[in-house]
């Protein structure tokens, strides 16, 4: 079944949607999501729509729904990317998207998640003795 | 006076979900060149998505109709969404922000009509629902 990879670097998730998802695509990322999070103990997401050309009431609920998931696993999710034409008709769509944390990019999204979850992006297989940084 | 000339035409089945991500990338496709910009580009594409998603999931499935129009020197897109589903009793009702008989987010129909230029609806209970949105350059 196709399915949107769910990256791991260290204590946060990424994912990055390059294609227009159909419906189930975007439920079964989802729930992947869920598993992940609980499964790692990420205490960040962060979720790379740039590439997505619409957001329309299916994806929104999709995000919102990651968003509250996320939160009550103890993690954090950041969006980040969205094409400014997509947000303008978000707007109008009369999306609101309450509670979902934005970011202009995947680094500043980063720096988003690492201060609010305190949460490092060097694996913690890595040789590092204590590479977890502090804000 | 000028007359409205349709440029093309094409209809394209509504049966399942990878065809409402069909129906979305036509229209974005024919919207394109007919010179639309991106903005207006992306608000009849996630128009598109939300009435081509009703129609597969209240509808029981449909079709689209997508046509390019130039009426004088304007240039636009006009979709017409048409299932023969159970139609809906309620249009006021139906249209209201947030509105769902379903587990949607009750944004789909009136916000397709807030991203475009021309909306109209038709429906009969026991025979079908018909939307048309239109968006100019
Ligand atoms: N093609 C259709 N056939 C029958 N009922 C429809 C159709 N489109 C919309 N509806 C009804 O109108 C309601 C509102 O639709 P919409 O605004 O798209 O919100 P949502 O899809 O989130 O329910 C739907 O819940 C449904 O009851
Ligand atoms: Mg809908």
């Amino acid at each position: 079944m196709e399915r949107i990879p769910i990256l791991r670097m260290g204590d946060f998730l990424l994912v990055t949607i390059q294609v227009d998802m159909h419906d189930r695509l975007a439920m079964t990322l989802q729930d992947d999501l869920t598993t992940r999070i609980s499964k790692t103990g990420a205490t960040g997401v962060l979720i790379d729509i740039s590439a997505l050309e619409i957001v329309d009431s299916f994806i929104g609920r999709m995000i919102s729904n990651i968003s509250a998931m996320s939160r009550v696993l103890d993690a954090q999710t950041v969006i980040v990317g969205m094409q400014p034409a997509v947000a303008i008709t978000l707007v109008e769509l009369g999306l609101t998207l309450p509670g979902v944390k934005t970011a202009l990019d995947v680094e500043k999204g980063m720096q988003m998640l690492r201060v609010i979850g305190g949460g490092s992006v060097v694996p913690p297989e890595s040789d590092g003795d204590d590479d977890r940084q502090e804000y | 006076m000028a007359t409205m000339i349709v440029r093309s035409t094409e209809t394209l089945p509504i049966r399942a979900e990878a065809d409402v991500v069909m129906v979305r990338q036509k229209a974005r496709a024919v919207a394109t060149e007919a010179g639309l910009g991106l903005v207006d580009v992306t608000k009849l594409v996630t128009a598109t998505s939300e009435l081509a998603r009703n129609a597969l999931i209240y509808g029981g499935g449909g079709t689209a109709l997508i046509e390019s129009l130039q009426d004088g020197i304007r240039k636009g897109v006009r979709l017409t969404f048409e299932d023969q589903g159970p139609g809906i009793p309620d249009i006021e009702k139906a249209m209201t922000d947030g509105y769902t008989s379903g587990s949607g987010m009750g944004l789909g129909l009136s916000g397709a009509k807030r991203l475009s230029n021309d909306f109209s609806i038709h429906s009969v209970v026991g025979q079908g629902t018909r939307v048309m949105i239109a968006r100019w350059k």
